[in-house]
């Protein structure tokens, strides 16, 4: 399976991170898999006009390759010109490029969330890199390819959203893909696979505890719950963050700070400072997703009210201050 | 006269396109364009000050951090905050880190695939360096990715995860290190030492950090079995000892408390003063007007603009354009072998791989310093509040040299926000006096063209540029 790889509107991190895979090196791990690049701009030995050689006969359909990723927003702008990104040594827009390369592609994979959705890109106040994704304008289906494409294999454009993308759900995206074909039941409405995106990032957060005792942090570094007053979004994020590690070992919850719900479209612009949970009357607005308001607000006055003192002050420190209870005589 | 488009180049971070004049198939002049513009700087306008912690690292996914460190300091001094002890060291440390997985990356992944090239097919050393080094396919990769990989779990402790991370904060970091954790930061920076000695360098740390001469440097990677010998085999028959020299005058904001800051020219380091840097609009496609300084910068979009040729702004310390990157850092720190070097060559596409290299060297012992030093226990962040009104400036170093960001707030939220990058400052444009940027400057003279060796590749690739925060 042949992967062309161009990247746009965007910092190039989600191939940063691609670059972590594990357990195996990456490039072992795809070729085994029978997944080789055909290029990819970080990574492959053609420049110059030896690369754009290569891209042209692909979008002229005289190189045949299967998965066309795209890394970063498309920019429109300014004005529908695309001059925003011209492709260096060429001079044509990033946006024709990826136009022309997807109507030979049989799949095309959005890495990331600015090439899904748009991501910060699409942040400036009135847009006016005219930024968007491939098949998406944050929540709206459109994007540069419309809500109707669909790539020769049959799929609408598959989005691996994130900011960045954990490495695991690009190869297995890619090896699966391989191994048995991707349907569109294997996605979710935005297009995400439903291996990773079909959980919520609340899954597995080690701050559990504090969150089922609504022991809520109130400061930066502090270990308590980070829903209450510092913005997490983990319990409505679509993804396995803390199900699957992150570099060995971390999240952004084990890190210590707020999920900003970055495999969400529109995450950019999510109405308040991304560090603080908006509120009204003294209940955040953004209730864990399924979660009827009524029920939360009970069970939160409910389980504060029980709240252990140990729960309770570590949950206002950056280590723990009262350590769980040693019963006498064990067990 | 002729004129050649050289682009897309790949493997820099980004996009990037040359254009070059030549003459009898030399280089005449050079005009370096970043293609790609974002406006990051507009993004952050009327946003909560602390909402820069969220967008910046955005900016670059292999700087991320670099970014998040200088908006953390900026936000600092709005603050008047300063970060606890723990804070500090473990900002140091996950900086740190990301420095020297750029290094790494840099070196094995972005820079030596272009000395396997076939031009080269004739060169003795080329067939073992092909073996290894060849993009994608060759044996270096199968054990620096797993190396790498395996220091950025240093990352997965101190930051939650890299890229874009949260975790630096104003009054220092997120996370706790537990007592645990830092005999498990050791573990892993002990086991990057090993990949280091065995495979970068084919001998202890301390022995590379000690080399004090080019002499020194070339007598000890004699018959070395390890890939920086083989560098320098490669660079020294091909002459890159001697190529790719910019203006010779260098700058650094100073790291760690550990490399100074400074300006160096004609071998002798003067203070570095940050009032003196000013940005010139005049050969990007943004708004003219006099050159500002950055606590006064615009970014004002003149897509249409005549003699117009790149998105980058040209930065000049004093006037003047400046070379920014570990060369600069390691020059300003003393360090005897790079001065040795810069004396008889000038700058060079060899002296910037070692004193990159020469970083992983000096550094990780620093970091494992700096993990025994952490004090499980005591505090990782201090508080403080935001001001309505105030400024801030942060100037840290990323792994490609100085970056600085400068921040204003009114009414509780960003008024201001401009950056300038490393390789702003490395790939800048002409300015209003018609003056070339570092890398413009060290294509001067260079073969290029039908049938020349791949002599800009390498040259370009030496100041490995970062072209997604160049414009940002």
């Amino acid at each position: 399976m042949k992967i062309l790889w161009l990247q746009s509107g965007g910092c190039g991190g989600c191939t940063q991170s691609l670059l972590c895979a594990e357990p195996r090196p990456l490039f072992d791990e795809l070729r085994d898999a029978g997944i080789e690049f055909l290029w990819h701009p970080a990574l492959s030995e053609q420049s110059g006009d030896e690369a754009l050689a290569l891209l042209e006969a692909c979008a002229a359909g005289e190189i045949a390759f299967d998965v066309l990723c795209v890394e970063g927003a498309m920019l429109r702008g300014p004005n529908g010109t695309g001059k925003f990104h011209l492709m260096a040594g060429n001079g044509r827009p990033l946006t024709e490029w990826v136009e022309r390369l997807s109507r030979h592609a049989q799949w095309v994979f959005a890495i990331g969330s600015c090439s899904a959705y748009g991501g910060f890109s699409a942040n400036t106040p009135g847009n006016p890199l005219e930024a968007c994704g491939l098949q998406f304008e944050e929540q709206t289906p459109g994007g540069l390819l419309g809500a109707d494409f669909r790539s020769l294999g049959g799929l609408p454009v598959v989005n691996i959203a994130g900011c960045p993308t954990h490495p695991g759900w690009v190869v297995e995206t890619l090896e699966k893909l391989a191994l048995e074909g991707i349907a569109d039941s294997d996605l979710d409405e935005f297009g995400r696979p439903l291996f990773y995106a079909g959980e919520l990032v609340h899954h597995g957060c080690a701050r559990n505890e504090y969150y089922e005792f609504k022991a809520s942090a109130e400061k930066s570094s502090d270990l308590g719950c980070l829903m209450e007053n510092l913005g997490c979004k983990g319990t409505q994020a679509h993804a396995d963050c803390n199900l699957r590690a992150w570099n060995g070992s971390g999240s952004c919850l084990r890190g210590g700070f707020a999920c900003i719900a970055c495999t969400e479209p529109g995450f950019e612009s999510p109405g308040h400072a991304f560090q603080e949970t908006p509120k009204l009357a003294g209940i955040p607005i953004g209730l864990p997703t399924d979660m009827p308001k009524a029920w939360f607000v009970a069970l939160a006055a409910l389980s504060k009210s029980a709240t252990p003192k140990r729960v309770r002050e570590n949950s206002l420190a950056d280590h723990t201050v009262v350590r769980p209870a040693v019963r006498k005589g064990g067990k | 006269m002729s004129r050649i488009v050289v682009g897309p180049f790949n493997r820099v971070e980004g996009d990037l396109e040359i254009s070059l004049e030549l003459e009898a198939g030399r280089i005449q002049s050079a005009r370096v364009n970043s293609p790609l513009f974002r406006g990051f700087e507009q993004i952050m306008v009327g946003r909560a000050p602390l909402d820069a912690l969220a967008i910046v690292p955005r900016i670059c996914g292999i700087c991320s951090v670099a970014q998040s460190a200088a908006a953390a300091s900026a936000l600092a001094d709005a603050m008047g905050v300063v970060p606890t002890p723990n804070g500090l060291l473990a900002r140091h440390l996950i900086q740190a880190t990301e420095n020297l997985a750029d290094h790494l990356t840099h070196f094995y992944l972005f820079f030596m695939p272009d000395f396997a090239r076939p031009a080269y097919a004739g060169r003795p050393w080329h067939a073992s360096v092909a073996q290894r080094f060849t993009a994608i396919r060759g044996d270096a990769a199968a054990e620096v990715l797993p190396a790498r990989a395996s220091f950025l779990k240093l990352m997965g402790f101190l930051a939650g995860r890299w890229p874009h991370t949260l975790a630096i904060q104003p009054g220092g970091s997120t996370r706790a290190i537990t007592a645990g954790e830092r005999i498990r930061l050791l573990a892993l920076l002990r086991e990057f030492r090993g990949f280091l000695e065995k495979r970068l360098f084919g001998d202890r740390l301390a022995v590379v950090a000690q080399l004090d001469s080019k002499a020194a440097l070339l007598a000890w990677a004699e018959g070395r079995s390890a890939d920086f010998p083989a560098f320098l085999t490669a660079a020294c028959d091909l002459g890159l000892d001697k190529l790719g020299r910019a203006g010779d005058r260098f700058l650094s904001h100073g790291a760690y408390g550990l490399f100074p800051a400074g300006v160096w020219q004609q071998g002798a380091t003067t203070p570095f003063d940050a009032a003196l840097i000013t940005e010139d609009t005049e050969s990007a496609w943004l708004l003219s007007g006099a050159p500002r300084h950055p606590a006064d910068g615009e970014t004002i979009v003149a897509v249409d603009k005549p003699a117009a040729y790149t998105w980058c702004k040209a930065p000049r310390h004093a006037g003047q354009p400046a070379e920014v990157g570990a060369l600069a850092r390691q020059l300003m720190a003393g360090n005897a072998l790079l001065i040795d070097m810069l004396a008889q060559d000038g700058g060079s596409v060899m002296s910037r791989v070692v004193a990159r290299l020469l970083e992983l060297a000096l550094l990780v012992p620093v970091m494992e310093g700096w993990v025994q030093a952490l004090q499980p226990g005591e505090a990782f962040c201090a508080q403080g509040a935001m001001p309505d009104e105030g400024s801030g400036v942060g100037l840290v170093e990323a792994a490609r040299g100085s970056l600085g960001h400068w921040l204003s707030i009114k009414r509780g939220r960003i008024e201001r926000y401009q950056i300038i990058a490393p390789t702003t400052w490395n790939f800048s444009p002409r300015d209003r006096t018609n003056r070339e940027g570092p890398l413009e400057q060290a294509l001067i003279g260079l073969p290029a063209g039908e049938g020349a060796p791949p002599t800009v590749q390498h040259v370009v690739r030496s100041f490995d540029p970062c072209m997604v925060c160049t414009v940002h």
